[in-house]
C-alpha cells in the first residue's frame, strides 16, 4: 500500500489539477475513459477503506449520470436521431457526447475527492504559505475562519430553537429564515472581531517576518504525487491522440 | 498610575468603566479608529503597539480565543509572528504547556477542550511569546467552579516561575484576592477611586464597591427570605429520559416530577448535558428517549408532549431563557424586543404596553427602551432576555446559566425576580454552576454526572 495521506496537501492539488487540465482540453470518450482507468488502479493501491471511498465519492457518482442525461436530451444534433420532443433530441451525437461527459466527471471527479479526503486544513496553509508563497495573512485567517465553521453551526441550532421559544417559529418560513441569516451574520461578524483581537495579540499581523512552526515537506514523494498526474494525462491524451478521438476544444 | 515590573494587579470597576478598553490598550490592540483617546499609556517607556509581543492578552471568551486547530500550533501561533527560530518555538511549547498544567497532545484537536482547558491553551500561547506583562479580561468569568480554579492557578504558577506583571480585571474578588499584591478600583468618568493593597482597598472600599456589584467576600449580595408554600399539583414529569441534540442520548437523568411553585436546579460538571436537558424540558428538544409528559395544569388543553406544541403554544407554558442572550435576540429596541412574546399571543396593543412597561421597570430597563439590544451590557442583556420570557407569563420558566459572568448586583436582582416568581406560583428549572445561586433559589436539585 501507497500512503497518500502524507504527502504535502499542495501536491495532491497539483497532481489533481494536472489530471484535470489534459482532460477539459478535450471532449472525447477515450482520454477520460483512459485516465478513468488509471486513476482506478491507483486508487486500489492507495488502501482508502472501501466504505469510506464509497460515501465520500457518492456525490460523483451521482453527478455523473445526472450531467450525462441532461447532455443525452439536449446535447450535440448529429447522425440519426432516435427520439425527438419539443426541445429534446437524442440522437448519435448527443449519446456520444453524453458517454464523453459521464467519463470525464467520474476522471475529473474521483480522484479530486480521493486526493482531498485526506487532506489536514492545516498541513494544506502550511503548504500554500511556504510553498507556493500564498501571503501568511491571507491563508492564517483563512484557516482560523474555517475553524469558526463548526461554532456556525452550532449558533445556527441555537437560533432556530430560540426562534421556537419566542413564539414566531410557525408561521413566514423563509422570512423567518432570511431573519436567522441575519442574526448569524451579526453574530459571526462580532466572534470575528473578538478572534481578530486574539489574534493580533499574538502579535499577527506584525512588520517582523514571520517563521514556521513545522516545515511543508517537499521531497521525493511530492515529484512522485505531480509525476503520476502527469502520466494519466499523458497515457490519456496519448491513447486518444492515437484512436484519432482526440478532439481539442479550444481554438 | 504607574505599574511596576512585577507586580500582580487586579483591576475592579462598575461596567462601562473601561476595564476592557485599559487592557486593549494595553495590549497594543485598539485601533485609532475604534473611539478617541487622550492622554498617554507608556509600557517600557514606549506606544504599546510598538511591542508586539512584550504584552499577552488572554480574554473571556474561551471559544473566540482558539486560534488554530491543534494545541500545539496554536501555542506556537505567537512565536512564529514574532519570527523566532523552529527549534527555539518547540522548546517554548512544551515548557509553557508545562507551565499551564495542559498535559495534552500536541496535535490534539483545540475544539475537543473544556472552556478551562481552552483559557490555559490561550494562556500558554501567551506565555510562549515570553511576555513581560499579561493582561487578563474577565478569564474565567465563563468557567465552571473547577475551571476557575485551573485558570487560577495556572496564572499563580506563571507569575511565580516567570516574574511577569499581571493585570486582571474580574468581579469576583474572591478569586484573585489572595493572588494579587494590588488593587485598582477605575471610577465610570475616569481615574482611579482607590490604589492599595487588596485588604487596605477591600476594608475601606469593600461596602461601596460591594454596592457597585463587585463581588466582595465580607460584603455577600442579599438572598431573598423565601415564604413557605402549600402542597402542590404536578405539571411536567419525565419517563426514562434520554436527552441529545442528535439521536444519541447524552445524558439519562432519573425520573422527574416538576411540581408547581418550585424551584428546580440542574448542577453537573461541564458536558454532563444540563443545557440540553433544559432544552428538552423546555420542548425545544425531542427527547432521544423516553418521554416528557406535560400534566393538564401545564398543558392546558395542548396535548401532553411539548414539543409537539406550537411555538405560540410554548409562550404562555413554558419560557427558556438560553445561556447566550445574544442568541434569542430578535429585534433593534428593547421595546420591541420585549412586545414579540405579547404580539404573537394576539393580545390587543394596550395590554402589551402595560407589560411591556411593568417589566422595564422591574428589571431595570426602562432608560434603555429605544437602545438596540446588542448594545447593552452583559448584565442588561441577562435581565431583557429573562423579561421576554416573562412578558407573556408562561407556568414555567427554564434558564441555562442565568447567573454566568453577571456583577453581584444583577445576581441579587435576578435572584429576587426568580424567587418572587416562585412564591407567587411558577415554577423555575435553572441550569446552574453557581452553588450560591443553587443554595438560596433551589427547592430541588438533580445532579447530572
Amino acid at each position: 500500500m501507497i500512503s497518500i495521506a502524507s504527502v504535502n496537501p499542495v501536491a495532491k492539488l497539483g497532481a489533481g489539477l494536472i489530471v484535470s487540465l489534459f482532460l477539459i482540453v478535450t471532449i472525447d470518450g477515450v482520454s477520460a475513459g483512459t485516465a478513468l482507468v488509471l486513476e482506478l488502479a491507483i486508487i486500489a493501491f492507495l488502501g482508502i477503506e472501501p466504505k469510506r471511498f464509497w460515501l465520500r465519492t457518492l456525490p460523483v457518482w451521482a453527478a455523473a449520470p445526472l450531467t450525462a442525461l441532461t447532455i443525452l436530451l439536449y446535447g450535440r444534433y448529429d447522425g440519426t436521431v432516435y427520439f425527438e420532443f419539443l426541445l429534446i433530441s437524442i440522437s448519435d451525437g448527443s449519446i456520444e457526447l453524453a458517454i464523453a461527459t459521464f467519463l470525464r466527471v467520474l476522471a475529473i471527479g474521483l480522484p479530486a475527492v480521493v486526493l482531498f479526503i485526506s487532506i489536514d486544513p492545516t498541513d494544506f496553509a502550511d503548504g500554500l504559505a511556504q510553498r507556493l508563497r500564498v501571503p501568511d495573512r491571507f491563508v492564517l485567517g483563512a484557516l482560523a475562519a474555517v475553524r469558526m465553521v463548526g461554532l456556525f453551526l452550532d449558533d445556527w441550532h441555537s437560533l432556530e430553537l430560540a426562534r421556537r421559544a419566542r413564539g414566531v417559529a410557525d408561521r413566514g418560513r423563509i422570512r423567518r429564515i432570511a431573519g436567522q441569516g441575519f442574526a448569524l451574520l451579526v453574530l459571526s461578524i462580532r466572534r470575528g472581531s473578538k478572534l481578530s483581537i486574539a489574534m493580533e495579540a499574538r502579535g499577527f499581523g506584525g512588520d517582523t517576518p514571520r517563521t514556521w512552526a513545522r516545515e511543508s515537506r517537499w521531497a521525493t514523494a511530492e515529484w512522485c504525487t505531480l509525476g503520476v498526474g502527469t502520466l494519466v494525462g499523458l497515457i490519456a491524451t496519448v491513447v486518444a491522440v492515437f484512436t484519432g478521438s482526440w478532439n481539442l476544444i479550444v481554438g | 498610575m504607574r505599574i511596576e515590573p512585577g507586580e500582580r494587579v487586579l483591576l475592579l470597576g462598575e461596567s462601562g468603566a473601561g476595564k476592557s478598553t485599559f487592557l486593549h490598550a494595553l495590549a497594543g490592540v485598539v485601533g485609532d479608529d475604534e473611539g478617541e483617546a487622550e492622554g498617554s499609556l507608556l509600557v517600557d517607556g514606549e506606544h504599546p503597539a510598538a511591542h508586539r509581543g512584550r504584552t499577552g492578552l488572554v480574554i473571556q471568551d474561551p471559544d473566540s480565543q482558539v486560534i488554530l486547530e491543534r494545541v500545539g500550533d496554536d501555542v506556537a501561533f505567537g512565536c512564529e509572528n514574532l519570527g523566532v527560530p523552529r527549534d527555539e518555538i518547540w522548546r517554548r511549547v512544551h515548557h509553557s504547556l508545562d507551565q499551564v498544567g495542559l498535559d495534552v497532545a500536541l496535535d490534539r484537536n483545540t475544539s475537543a477542550l473544556s472552556g478551562g482547558q481552552k483559557q490555559r491553551l490561550a494562556l500558554a500561547g501567551v506565555l510562549a511569546m515570553q511576555p513581560g506583562l499579561i493582561v487578563l479580561d474577565e478569564p474565567t468569568a465563563n468557567l465552571d467552579p473547577h475551571g476557575v480554579t485551573e485558570v487560577r492557578d495556572a496564572v499563580i504558577r506563571v507569575a511565580e516561575s516567570t516574574g511577569a506583571t499581571i493585570v486582571v480585571v474580574e468581579h469576583r474578588v474572591s478569586v484573585w484576592s489572595d493572588v494579587v499584591n494590588r488593587v485598582v478600583v477605575l471610577a465610570a468618568g475616569g481615574g482611579a477611586i482607590a490604589d492599595g493593597t487588596p485588604s487596605d482597598v477591600l476594608s475601606r472600599q469593600g461596602e461601596e464597591l460591594a454596592a457597585r456589584g463587585v463581588w466582595v467576600p465580607q460584603f455577600p449580595p442579599p438572598r431573598p427570605q423565601r415564604m413557605t408554600r402549600p402542597a402542590q399539583e404536578t405539571l411536567l414529569t419525565t419517563h426514562a429520559l434520554g436527552v441529545g441534540r442528535s439521536k444519541r442520548a447524552v445524558a439519562h437523568p432519573h425520573d422527574l416530577t416538576i411540581p408547581s411553585s418550585h424551584a428546580l436546579a440542574i448542577t453537573g460538571p461541564n458536558g454532563s448535558g444540563k443545557s440540553t436537558l433544559a432544552l428538552t424540558l423546555g420542548g425545544l428538544l425531542a427527547p432521544v428517549s423516553g418521554a416528557v409528559v406535560a400534566r393538564p395544569m401545564l398543558a392546558a388543553g395542548a396535548g401532553e408532549h411539548p414539543i409537539r406544541w406550537k411555538s405560540r403554544e410554548l409562550l404562555t407554558r413554558i419560557g427558556t431563557v438560553f445561556q447566550d442572550p445574544e442568541h434569542q435576540l430578535l429585534t433593534s429596541t428593547v421595546r420591541a424586543e420585549l412586545e414579540v412574546g405579547p404580539r404573537a399571543l394576539g393580545l390587543d396593543k394596550a395590554e402589551v404596553d402595560v407589560r411591556v412597561d411593568e417589566l422595564l421597570t422591574r428589571l431595570r430597563l426602562d432608560r434603555l427602551a429605544n437602545a438596540n439590544p446588542f448594545t447593552l451590557s452583559g448584565g442588561e442583556k441577562r435581565r431583557l432576555s429573562v423579561a421576554t420570557s416573562l412578558a407573556t407569563r408562561p407556568r414555567m420558566l427554564v434558564l441555562d446559566e442565568p447567573t454566568f459572568g453577571q456583577d453581584s448586583r444583577t445576581w441579587s436582582e435576578l435572584l429576587a425576580l426568580l424567587a418572587r416568581l416562585v412564591d407567587e406560583g411558577s415554577t423555575v428549572v435553572a441550569v446552574s454552576h453557581d452553588r450560591e445561586f443553587v443554595d438560596a433559589l433551589a427547592d430541588s436539585t438533580v445532579t447530572l454526572t
